[in-house]
């Protein structure tokens, strides 16, 4: 299975993501975000980190840039494209998902360990996947979700919730909730459920050694999805 | 403008000093020399007090590549890896402004190491403020955290350890320090050392601005009632930048075209290019004209002085300048050949087609003033007589509840949560243990690194102090199963022209000398920063020690969380009963006299070798190290760690409880071991004279002191973990 990650200035997860999906088997190409075209892929990556700096609305410049135009095409058409933290960031800005994601509501970067309930499961990022609950890990300023109360009920309507911010047994109460972020929403699909952005980044969960393993089922089994 | 004495005095620079520049010159400097001279004759820059005594400190070692002098210390950490690795301070910047002053702090040291060809894989700092309840510490706090962080966690460098303090000391000034280490393969150093006539001298990265002009000598210089005026001389960050600079930097050093790069940071322009110049012996001739400039008009005296942040000067082979280009353009970062080294030995610059600079480079670096200041030997204090009946009316639970909740024993998370830790993936220990580990990515190596200070024990007495700085960043290296290898130090101090401060210095110095020396654990890097003081008063001596080792299997690694229930706990290296300067005499009874706890460096280097030969067969499942608080602060905070009781039984006939469980006496370990392994780990303690003691068995939950004290671990979490969150809300 191939897959691209895009590289913007300013992006500091790009490799983790590389190395997360060779490590499972993606044929993985990183991809400079001055080119024009995407090279052949099954999966495109919208990696974390600080695209342009994001001096202005995170994600606002990065989703301006050359590349995201054949990204955005490549989209419309049915490829799956993932967007993770900085990437969820650029996703809203291009539209393809709807809301915005606004400051942390404590006004404070935070970098810990969450669980997530998945709340859809009828999609190509989560289908078959045994567990519901998932311990991912969350870095970011600006992660918290929101959108205007038509775009809730529609996107409600619609099951494009992915994921939501919950406690280990899959509660979801405003305690659990780390940066403010409306309904506890951590993750989002576009209607047709190709394009996923969620805050937390799997590909920091894919060791035993490190903040744990429920990365390395979403990897495994994404792959096999798509194959 | 022309100069005179008075100016030269304004610029920071002494009487004398200002006619020696005159007498080597054998000519009044105009003013751009003049600034010239201030920015590398300051304290900052030139080292003219510290030099003398630097000098004795040991540097070489077996694993060491590059000692100090260059931007970073380099260590060997096999494969031909590399680790290189320093620590700065920005601390009147910080106080002055805490999120520019803290993050460009960081941008700074990151530089340093990417300079010598290493891709940083962590960062780490020591931080201080003034007492909790002084009005500007609150926001201090939160400005420096948040500045640590945004820079940090932009470039995408996770932050693996820290060390936060309270102090009434820091008031008026504040001390941030931090540090990175970067991985290199041992073949592609970079060094600063220009070599070769008519090579082509590179400016790339941001442009040069009026921010920063001075700040190496507002750095060298007390604080008074002015302080806020100093704002203009505080750099701007941009971590933005200095990420595109970091992977344009790597990206062209793959390659074969850089003879020598240097980093612009203190006295920016003008000190990078005068070190390279000096190192390799050569003359530097500039063209100010072509110095990318943010703003109109810069006069040469700016654009030397300028300490805008995120740029390099770089000394390129001939006929490289086009690939170099293509390069930094791809990173649209700017790009600038703006001279070329000369045989003159002179640095040499022009503006508007002038000669607006001459100055012989060696009278610059090698006559840069050298200072033998006078200062004072501290005796060690006497001990306190501590009445018993005192001690026996001290509930061991009070007490405990009382330490575990001082701000300076309780949980940082509110500080590291706000770091990314994580970002590289590699990070195997996070921030709250002894050190932070990192794996070398793609091996089974990983490094460990800890930063840490004692400025109670430094200020009661300084020898004794500096030694124990060393042996616990020793400590919490081997708590982890790390080989020490080598340390870098940021030494904070009051001002080098009062006696009592120097005495400090100079013999906190010569404590973490003799430290390192018997310790085998050489000094590489560092940092002086003098004049920590606010009008007539200065901190406290606050060296910080940043301690990195070498982890040669990371499975093998050890963390402090106790591990499983019926696994006993052993107590390594005698508790003496020391409670002078402990953090109990301080908080409970408010005695802030007498001696530190003594530093024995034979028991220190046995008993942490015993222990790392005990970690390498696998007998201990979790360690933590004895330090600030004593006995009961450190089983607690492994406790709560691990979620895990403790059952202790005290004979009584050893000294008053408290004594026992609060003292800080140095050299001591509590490491976690399977009951079955008793025999053999105690034959091996036995068998090289390690003092150790059992000290009980883990239990499910509670921590139960002989039958009478019983402590929940979820009261021992809401004492250590409440205090700062609270504080900061």
């Amino acid at each position: 299975m191939k897959s691209s990650v895009i590289t913007f200035p300013g992006s500091n997860c790009d490799r983790d993501m590389d190395v997360a999906l060779k490590k499972f088997g993606f044929k993985n190409k990183m991809v400079w975000h001055d080119d024009n075209e995407l090279p052949k892929s099954d999966l495109v990556v919208l990696p974390g980190g600080f695209s342009y700096g994001d001096y202005l609305r995170c994600g606002s410049m990065a989703s301006k840039s050359k590349i995201m135009q054949s990204v955005i095409n490549f989209a419309k058409s049915g490829g799956l494209v993932m967007g993770i933290c900085n990437g969820f960031q650029i996703l809203v800005e291009t539209g393809l998902v709807p809301g915005v994601l606004l400051r942390n509501k404590y006004l404070e970067f935070i970098c810990k360990n969450v669980f997530v309930k998945l709340d859809n499961k009828e999609n190509a990022y989560f289908k078959n996947l045994n567990k519901d609950i998932l311990e991912f890990h969350i870095a970011h300023n600006e992660g918290n979700y929101f959108c205007t109360k038509d775009q809730l009920k529609e996107i409600k309507d619609n099951n494009q919730i992915a994921i939501y911010y919950c406690n280990s047994e899959g509660k979801i109460e405003d305690q659990y909730n780390p940066n403010g972020s409306i309904k506890n929403i951590a993750g989002i699909f576009n209607k047709e459920k190709n394009v996923l952005g969620m805050m937390p980044h799997p590909e920091r969960m894919i060791d035993e050694s490190l903040s744990g393993e429920d990365g390395s089922l979403f990897f495994k089994n994404l792959l096999n999805n798509i194959k | 403008m022309e100069v005179n004495e008075q100016i030269a005095i304004d610029h920071g620079l002494k009487s004398d000093e200002y006619k020696k520049i005159c007498q080597l010159l054998k000519r009044t400097p105009n003013i751009t020399e003049l600034g010239i001279f201030s920015a590398m004759w300051n304290e900052h820059c030139s080292y003219k007090s510290s030099r003398l005594h630097l000098k004795k400190l040991p540097t070489k070692g077996k694993k060491v590549i590059q000692g100090p002098g260059e931007n970073a210390g380099v260590i060997d950490i096999e494969d031909g890896d590399a680790i290189v690795f320093k620590i700065e301070s920005h601390n009147h910047p910080s106080f002055i402004e805490p999120y520019q002053g803290a993050a460009t702090g960081v941008g700074g040291i990151m530089r340093d190491v990417f300079t010598m060809g290493a891709r940083p894989i962590a960062n780490l700092n020591s931080i201080h403020f003034g007492s909790p309840q002084h009005k500007k510490t609150k926001n201090l706090l939160r400005g420096v955290v948040h500045g640590i962080g945004g820079y940090g966690n932009c470039m995408g460098v996770p932050t693996i350890a820290g060390q936060t303090s309270f102090d009434s000391s820091y008031n008026g000034n504040i001390l941030v320090n931090a540090m990175t280490l970067g991985l290199v393969k041992k073949n592609k150093i970079f060094y600063s050392k220009a070599a070769g006539l008519n090579k082509p001298v590179i400016y790339v990265g941001s442009k040069t601005g009026r921010d920063g002009i001075h700040g190496a000598s507002m750095a060298s210089a007390s604080f008074d009632e002015k302080i806020e005026e100093k704002k203009p001389t505080v750099q701007v960050g941009d971590p933005f930048t200095e990420k595109l600079l970091l992977e344009a930097c790597l990206e062209l050093m793959a390659g074969d075209s850089i003879i020598a790069i240097q980093d612009m940071g203190a006295a920016g322009l003008t000190s990078s290019s005068i070190e390279m110049a000096s190192k390799g012996n050569l003359g530097i001739e500039i063209d100010l004209n072509k110095v990318p400039c943010r703003e109109t008009k810069m006069t040469p005296y700016e654009i030397m002085l300028s300490e805008s942040q995120e740029r390099m000067l770089i000394v390129l082979e001939n006929g490289k300048e086009e690939t170099a280009k293509k390069i930094f353009d791809k990173w649209n970062l700017d790009f600038a050949v703006i001279g070329k080294t000369t045989n003159s030995k002179n640095i040499e610059l022009f503006f508007n087609q002038e000669q607006v600079t001459k100055i012989p480079v060696n009278i610059l670096v090698e006559n840069s003033p050298m200072y033998d200041r006078k200062w004072k030997k501290s005796k060690l204090p006497k001990k306190n007589k501590i009445k018993n009946e005192v001690l026996k009316e001290l509930k061991i639970k009070d007490v405990l509840k009382k330490i575990l909740s001082n701000q300076n024993i309780c949980s940082k998370e509110w500080i590291w949560q706000q770091y990314d830790h994580t970002v590289m993936g590699d990070t195997i220990q996070k921030p709250g243990g002894d050190s932070g580990v990192v794996r070398v990515h793609g091996t089974n190596k990983a490094v460990a690194a800890s930063v840490d200070s004692s400025a109670v024990y430094c200020w009661a007495h300084p020898l004794t102090g500096g030694k124990q700085v060393v042996a616990e960043s020793w400590r919490n290296l081997i708590s982890v199963g790390a080989t020490p290898i080598a340390i870098t130090n940021c030494l904070n101090f009051g001002s080098p022209e009062k006696e009592d401060n120097m005495g400090e210095f100079v013999e906190c110095v010569q404590g973490i000398g003799e430290a390192s020396k018997y310790l085998n654990f050489p000094v590489v890097s560092g940092n002086v920063s003098f004049y920590n003081q606010t009008k007539e008063v200065g901190i406290k001596p606050t060296p910080s020690i940043g301690g990195v080792g070498l982890i040669k299997d990371y499975k093998k690694m050890i963390s402090m969380d106790l591990k499983e229930i019926d696994n006993l706990v052993l107590i390594i290296g005698k508790t003496e009963g020391h409670i002078d300067q402990s953090l109990f005499a301080r908080t409970i009874l408010d005695e802030k006299n007498g001696p530190p706890p003594e530093v024995n460096l034979f028991n220190e280097k046995n008993n942490g070798e015993s222990i790392l030969n005990l970690i390498d067969k696998e007998y201990v499942k979790s360690a933590h190290d004895i330090s600030l608080g004593g006995l009961l602060v450190a089983i607690s905070k492994m406790c709560i760690k691990g979620n895990k009781g403790i059952k202790i039984n005290k004979s009584k006939n050893l000294m008053n409880e408290i004594e026992y469980f609060f003292s800080e006496d140095q050299g001591r370990y509590l490491i976690e071991i399977n009951k079955e392994d008793l025999k053999e780990v105690t034959k091996i303690l036995d068998k090289n004279s390690v003092y150790y003691e059992e000290f009980g068995i883990i239990t499910k939950n509670d921590i139960i002191i002989n039958e009478k004290t019983k402590l929940t671990i979820d009261e021992l979490k809401s004492y250590y973990t409440s205090w700062l969150a609270k504080y900061m809300s």
